[in-house]
């Protein structure tokens, strides 16, 4: 299968909405690239499966090749393994899912249409790139699109949120860039490949500096505390599929960053600096846990529980198992459909009672069962109850991290475990009072969710109760792959 | 030697040519100044076209006057520039009444900057320089009836006369020093004694002038925001990046033996620029005095390219003067067009631009971008092979320095965005009516923006004629 297509589909989908007329051309538009998206991300996992089914063993399947830069020895070099896939599978569900809750956007819909999709861009080329540099450019293109994502359609204190988020984003992609011209200069050779890379040994004094300036730097995408702050803003005050985007696609490129670039090039720091990425991490599932408790509005909710769950995917890149490393990704793919899952319910509700505040609200189960249901297998994902994917991600953080006898990764990990409770707390309270009770004054005549609505719910939903029921057809996808990174962090 | 003289000289025959035909218009009958702009205009693209090709490496005179292919192509780019002001600009170009002196002193300008990319000697340089910056001054004060533009006129002269003094006692120090004033044999004179190092920093202080380096950027932000656009445009884009091309020159060529010297004072003024233009363009209300504040920051990055290695620098360097030359006119074009229909200069006035005029908007937020260094722009690509140029030599704190005042600047450049996307109105600015040829140039740029950067052959050959 050619890579290409996973860049050229969206970019084409971008331009065909540019073209069309008017706002219903514009939707249709977009719902229908982003099926193909979606078809295609199936398209790879199948071919993929079937490669590796056939014996092919390469660490790399349908890489691609072609100079772009060659003074700069930069070339656009595209490949997949196990965990390239996953994301991009979990990509292609949070895109239709986002295009398909937002079609009752009515201001600047071409415009808006065209944002979500660059975005997508982004995070597929972001996936797929095996040269830093286009990974590092793809990682770029992703963050205007949100900027004027929420700075435009967005609600509350929209435009400081919207800076806030960019400025904190660039901040990140900075050092970034400061990290990965370390590399390449300090490298064994002058190259952004991250093959080539992965197999010569980068000096340790490079490693020293680079390793914390990419692991933060990537770190800051992905709610790394105290680099965290954008998140609550940035996600309560985007747009439904904003809001779904950020948290679903873009917390994890950040995640994704960790894992492939900081720690599968520069191992010998990643071991050195593992105690401070798994109490930072600790800390951040912790206080996210805690800090979503005090909050009332829904949108800051599930924004304070992403810093929690996205501390699990740091927890489980610093523990340096294979386990553990597996957990990380399953918990970034599972955590990107709930959370998408999440939001777009936070929407539905916030469109018909326009409030998102928990105790204005009341009863809607009477009046929504279908949206209600939807936020209750939402939550219970969330604070993970077995047969969804929450819980299967988090407990394969778990029996990695316990494989460490000692008594410090013993304590991160049972600290960890406790915020599982918390989660419990504040999720069935919010979703209490919401859904149960009395109903409220005025919201007798709600409506429930529209045929694009459901659609969005059960695609997401499919996913989350895919993942929890066969959990080992994600597995059997990302292990394989974890163990490579693992073998170079064992240094054989 | 006649044949010599024609193709090596190719460039600057072409615009004395234009030049002269310019007075015998003026001077004759006259034509109507639009479709005496639009002769100008093909004339331009023409000049534009005609240099990419028969270039040869050679001097004449002596030694005075070097051309290369790489000097071409640089002077190529600043053609391309003087063609896309002509285009952008049309509107009050024609409206008025002294449209050939324009042209005539922004011609003459260039030809002055062509003399000075291709000299060869200091003699030769101090007597382009003074060619390309005396008709800036009479341009600064076109708008005869604005008092601003006269207060900026006479700024400008007396700096640039200050700069120039300086610039004739570093070149004297120099002779006295070295024996010599040929570019060719200066460097083995060179043997870093503190005359010559007196000398050198004397020198450099011309060039910062021109370059608006901190400390010597005092003048730019009045200059700009008091002349008309267009020259300010001409002023922050052709200027800057002839100045940016003979100081590739200098630095790796002249005074490579020196470069313990001049790598230090690079990064420390590189820093001082990036750091102060970045700082004052934060609080600007006045769209040209934004953009002169950020050129200012973008002069920074260019010396964060200019201390790398030689090949690396120069054509990095090169590479980003294209691309500013898209960019910082495609945001001077739009800044133009409004002033020039409206009056409208501060960037509250820009508050809900994208509701009435969709077109510029996209065009100003995409030179923006690319000034910020956004991807897919070509200012990305810029941007990061200045960074990478400069990192070649491990000054890692120099780098960090340079990517966070990316930041910074991003903070600003989004300001802008943010009032034309995002900000409400109730009376926004009404519908611009772009002439033809103004649209042609934002096109041009818009195009020259999103292609330079993605495709990589333009670097490629950079790098080629840099070998």
């Amino acid at each position: 299968m050619n890579l290409t297509l996973l860049i050229l589909l969206p970019l084409l989908t971008a331009v065909v909405i540019l073209l069309m007329r008017n706002a219903e051309q514009v939707k249709w538009t977009a719902l229908i690239g982003s099926t193909l998206q979606f078809v295609l991300a199936f398209v790879l996992l199948f071919a993929f499966r079937n490669e590796r089914a056939g014996g092919n063993e390469a660490q790399m399947l349908f890489e691609l090749q072609y100079n772009w830069f060659p003074a700069w020895h930069i070339s656009f070099h595209l490949g997949v393994d196990g965990i390239s896939v996953a994301m991009v599978l979990l990509t292609a569900f949070v895109v239709i899912a986002g295009v398909l809750v937002s079609w009752n956007v009515t201001k600047m819909t071409k415009e808006f249409y065209f944002l979500l999709i660059l975005l997508s861009l982004g995070a597929y080329g972001f996936f797929i790139s095996l040269d830093l540099f286009i990974l590092f450019f793809f990682l770029e293109i992703a963050v205007i699109p949100k900027y004027l994502l929420i700075g435009i359609w967005g609600s509350g204190k929209k435009e400081y949120a919207a800076n806030k988020l960019a400025l904190m984003l660039m901040g990140g992609s900075a050092l970034v860039l400061v990290g990965l011209l370390g590399v390449y200069f300090g490298g064994p050779e002058k190259t952004f490949d991250l093959l080539t890379l992965s197999r010569g040994h980068i000096p340790v004094q490079v490693q020293k500096i680079c390793f914390p300036l990419l692991f933060v730097g990537f770190g800051v995408f992905t709610a790394l505390f105290p680099f965290h702050t954008w998140v609550p803003d940035g996600h309560s005050s985007a747009p439904t599929a904003g809001s779904m985007f950020l948290a679903g696609i873009s917390m994890k490129l950040g995640g994704y960053g960790c894992l492939r670039v900081a720690t599968y090039i520069m191992p010998d720091e990643a071991k050195e600096y593992a105690t401070i990425i798994i109490v930072l991490s600790t800390i951040a599932i912790l206080y996210g846990a805690f800090a979503t408790m005090m909050q009332k509005d829904l949108k800051y909710i599930n924004a304070y529980s992403s810093v929690s769950h996205c501390g699990f995917v740091l927890l489980g890149i610093g523990m340096l198992t294979k386990t553990a490393m597996t957990g990380a990704v399953m918990q970034m793919v599972s955590h990107g459909l709930m959370t998408a899952l999440f939001f777009a319910v936070i929407g539905m509700i916030y469109e018909r009672t326009h409030t998102r505040q928990v105790n204005e609200m009341g009863g809607l189960m009477k009046v929504m069962p279908f949206i209600t249901t939807v936020l209750f297998i939402v939550g219970l994902c969330s604070l993970g109850l077995p047969g969804l994917s929450g819980f299967v991600a988090e407990m394969t953080v778990f029996i990695g991290s316990w494989q460490h006898p000692d008594p410090f990764h013993r304590i991160a990990t049972i600290a960890a475990c406790i915020s599982i409770v918390v989660t419990a707390v504040y999720i069935l309270r919010a979703i209490g009072q919401t859904a149960m009770g009395p109903i409220k004054e005025g919201y007798n005549n709600l409506s429930d969710a529209k045929w694009n609505e459901k659609l969005a719910a059960v695609i997401l939903i499919a996913g989350i109760i895919a993942i929890g029921v066969a959990p080992f057809w994600l597995n059997d996808l990302i292990s394989p792959a974890a163990e490579i990174i693992m073998h170079k962090v064992a240094g054989k | 030697m006649l044949n010599d003289f024609l193709i090596l000289m190719k460039s600057e025959l072409v615009i004395t040519f234009i030049i002269f035909l310019l007075l015998f218009i003026k001077v004759g009958k006259g034509m109507k100044n639009e479709s005496l702009l639009s002769l100008l205009q093909f004339l331009l693209l023409a000049n534009f076209i005609a240099g990419f090709f028969f270039n040869e490496t050679g001097s004449l005179f002596g030694g005075l006057f070097t051309t290369n292919a790489l000097i071409a192509f640089q002077k190529s780019i600043l053609s391309l520039g003087v063609y896309l002001i002509s285009l952008l600009f049309a509107d009050w170009l024609k409206k008025s009444e002294h449209m050939p002196e324009f042209f005539i002193l922004m011609l003459s300008a260039l030809l002055g900057m062509f003399f000075m990319i291709s000299s060869g000697s200091l003699l030769m340089f101090f007597l382009s320089l003074e060619l390309s910056t005396i008709p800036v001054a009479a341009m600064t004060n076109f708008d005869l009836e604005k008092k601003i533009s006269s207060e900026a006129s006479m700024k400008m002269i007396l700096s640039s006369a200050f700069s120039s003094g300086i610039l004739l006692f570093g070149i004297s120090l120099m002779y006295g020093a070295t024996g010599t004033i040929s570019f060719a044999e200066m460097p083995a004179m060179l043997d870093g004694s503190p005359l010559q190092i007196l000398a050198f920093i004397f020198l450099f202080t011309a060039f910062a002038f021109k370059l608006s380096i901190v400390p010597f950027h005092l003048w730019t932000a009045d200059v700009y925001e008091g002349a008309p656009i267009a020259v300010s445009s001409f002023l922050s884009v052709i200027s800057k990046g002839s100045i940016a091309f003979i100081l590739l020159t200098a630095l790796y060529k002249v005074f490579a033996p020196m470069h313990e010297l001049w790598y230090n004072m690079v990064v420390l003024l590189s820093i001082a620029t990036m750091i102060i233009g970045n700082l004052f363009a934060l609080r600007q209300q006045n769209i040209k005095r934004f953009l002169a504040y950020s050129s200012i920051a973008q002069v920074g990055f260019i010396l964060v390219g200019i201390s790398g290695n030689s090949i690396a620098g120069t054509s990095s360097v090169v590479y980003f003067v294209l691309i500013y030359v898209f960019s910082n006119l495609a945001a001077f074009g739009v800044a133009g067009a409004i002033s020039q229909q409206t009056g409208k200069e501060r960037i509250n006035d820009y508050k809900g631009l994208y509701q009435t005029n969709p077109f510029i908007s996209w065009v100003l937020a995409l030179a923006l971008f690319s000034l910020a260094g956004i991807p897919p722009t070509a200012g990305f690509f810029g941007k990061l092979f200045l960074i990478t140029a400069g990192a070649s030599n491990g000054n890692y704190f120099f780098i960090t320095v340079a990517a966070l005042n990316l930041i910074v600047s991003l903070y600003y450049y989004l300001r802008v965005i943010r009032a034309v996307f995002m900000d409400k109105n109730e009376q926004p600015i009404e519908k611009i009516n772009l002439h033809p040829s103004t649209k042609l140039g934002m096109i041009i740029c818009g195009a020259g923006i999103v292609l330079v950067g993605l495709l990589s052959w333009v670097y490629d050959y950079i790098t080629a004629l840099t070998m």
